[in-house]
């Protein structure tokens, strides 16, 4: 029977994935039209973005006092390597993104209003010089993000239909079908 | 690395033998790709901030490091003094008696930075205003109580239209088609033309343009637009006489009014009546609407864009404290776009010295 991961984390992985491939695409949506739709977006981005921010460090909790089930024995190193990787720069990347958006909010010099009377403090001075370098960084990270994340959705499709090895199984519920 | 497709091991190896497998990989991240292109306005021919901001680029110039419009303009810093006669519309703090902080800018209409003050007939003032409780409410606000064009695709074909061609004019094959089509544009037209232009920034009315939306503290929304009413003694210019003035003339004049004290306006929020149409800027609500007299703008003190704290503030008409929201006016939330997508061009182009650094207060 495959090993499956702790079950907070299962949670967390599957809350997290719809939050943050939501994310990118409001993300991306909001910055490219001038319609309504830019205003909802922007309004839902800010809020969604700390709870993300939020969840990922209970995450990140839970993934050191909680180590993840090993990846099968047979698989070659380089995607070993590949895998690991790949998931530290998913945490980093869900780490920083949201800091990164605060605080290019912080150094336009905007108001940081989540929802009615709750507001953030700026993280960072009202600088536009460090505006441009926090804003360019905040949209390079989405997009490696997005990539990254496509990586991610390509090898569990691998695992699961090629090699066929249990690994998109242990992050899943109901019955083991590996069992 | 084992990417040797003799090796029965390596991906390519394990996908040329599960072929089925193979295309539903590549067809299930290829739907998510296309997805995520079609978000982000890769195609489809969206109009996206940029477009109106390149367009406002080609209509006046690329002028580095400044704002995309309004670009001539000098900062200021002052007080709003709310009565408390705004409570009763908004719970935004700001209306409360007491004393908000405002860092705000006056400019001339435009793209240009050192354009004649009597290039175009209309102003604007823009206004970032603290409340006690901290919560921001930004504002920019026009001379005209209505805009040219209601929607921002129209915005878009009017500065197509409108652009200069080789002979540094619009070109008349464009603006005749673009008129005929927009007949909200030749009705601003004839309203800048019928309105008396006032003789300074100073006793100049302000007007919200677009509606928003207030939320009292009895949990009703309510569609208001402002205006802030100049004390100041009105006095009219002599519109055929702006081609005559000298470059910075209204600036001249600000500077000299707030040498000699404090310039003041009064707000009043215009309460929409059942009808009034809330999502067309190019409309005018009826003078007779119910009107209330919210608070006092204050300012004290003239400083360039330049040493000033308005030149890195974004007045972002969206940028609004609890108690106050955006309507279903589209303007607004392409004002919001398009002003982002100009703060985030001219922060990355860096700042470049204005006009008014022969022109201090």
């Amino acid at each position: 029977m495959t090993e499956r991961f702790w079950l907070p984390a299962r949670i967390l992985h599957w809350l997290m994935a719809v939050l943050v491939i939501a994310m990118l695409f409001i993300g991306a949506g909001m910055v490219s039209t001038v319609s309504r739709t830019h205003e909802w977006l922007f309004a839902i981005h800010k809020p969604l973005g700390f709870t993300i921010f939020v969840l990922v460090i209970i995450r990140l909790i839970v993934r050191l006092v909680h180590k993840p089930p090993p990846l099968p024995a047979d698989m070659p190193a380089w995607m070993r390597h590949a895998a690991t990787l790949s998931h530290w720069l998913l945490y980093a990347l869900m780490f920083f993104l949201p800091l990164l958006g605060w605080s290019t909010l912080s150094a336009a010099g905007y108001p940081i209003q989540l929802a009615p009377h709750v507001h953030l403090p700026p993280i960072a001075p009202h600088n536009l010089a460090l505006y441009t370098f926090l804003r360019d960084a905040h949209g390079f990270g989405a997009y490696l993000l997005f990539f990254t994340y496509l990586a991610h959705l390509g090898a569990a499709l691998f695992h699961h239909l090629v090699r066929k090895d249990g690994v998109l199984a242990s992050m899943l519920f109901g019955k083991n079908p590996a069992g | 690395m084992a990417q040797n497709p003799q090796d029965p091991n390596s991906i390519i190896g394990q996908l040329s033998r599960n072929k089925g497998a193979a295309a539903l990989i590549a067809a299930v991240v290829g739907v998510v790709l296309l997805l995520f292109a079609w978000a982000g306005g890769w195609f489809g021919g969206r109009l996206g901030p940029g477009k109106i901001a390149d367009a406002l680029q080609v209509h006046d110039g690329l002028h580095e490091g400044f704002r995309r419009a309004h670009t001539k303009g000098y900062c200021f810093t002052g007080h709003f003094d709310g009565n408390g006669q705004g409570t009763r519309l908004s719970v935004a703090n700001v209306f409360a008696q007491g004393e908000s902080r405002v860092i705000g800018r006056f400019s001339t209409g435009g793209g240009m930075p050192d354009s004649p003050d009597g290039r175009l007939v209309f102003r604007a003032i823009a206004l970032s205003i603290t409340a006690p409780n901290g919560e921001v409410w930004r504002t920019a606000m026009d001379s005209t109580a209505v805009f040219p064009v209601a929607t921002p695709k129209a915005f878009m074909a009017f500065l197509e239209a409108t652009s200069p061609v080789a002979d540094g004019k619009p070109d008349p094959a464009k603006v005749g088609p673009y008129m005929a089509a927009h007949p909200e544009t030749v009705a601003f037209i004839n309203y800048l033309k019928e309105q008396p232009l006032a003789s300074s920034f100073v006793n100049t009315r302000y007007y919200s343009i677009n509606a928003f939306r207030f939320v009292g503290g009895d949990g009703q929304t309510r569609f208001v637009r402002w205006s802030l009413d100049p004390t100041a003694t009105p006095e009219w210019m002599d519109k055929g006489n702006l081609e005559k003035m000298p470059r910075d003339f209204l600036f001249d004049d600000l500077i000299k009014r707030a040498a000699a004290g404090p310039l003041t306006w009064d707000m009043s929020i215009q309460l929409a009546a059942p009808g009034d149409k809330t999502d067309d800027a190019t409309v005018q609500w009826p003078e007779d609407r119910e009107s209330v007299k919210v608070g006092r703008l204050t300012i004290d003190h003239l400083i360039t864009e330049d040493e000033g704290p308005c030149r890195d503030i974004n007045f972002d008409p969206l940028a609004l404290p609890t108690g106050i929201k955006g309507s279903d006016d589209p303007l607004l939330a392409a004002r919001s776009a398009v002003y982002s997508s100009s703060f985030r061009r001219r922060a990355a182009e860096g700042p470049h010295p204005s006009f008014a650094t022969e022109h201090k207060p």
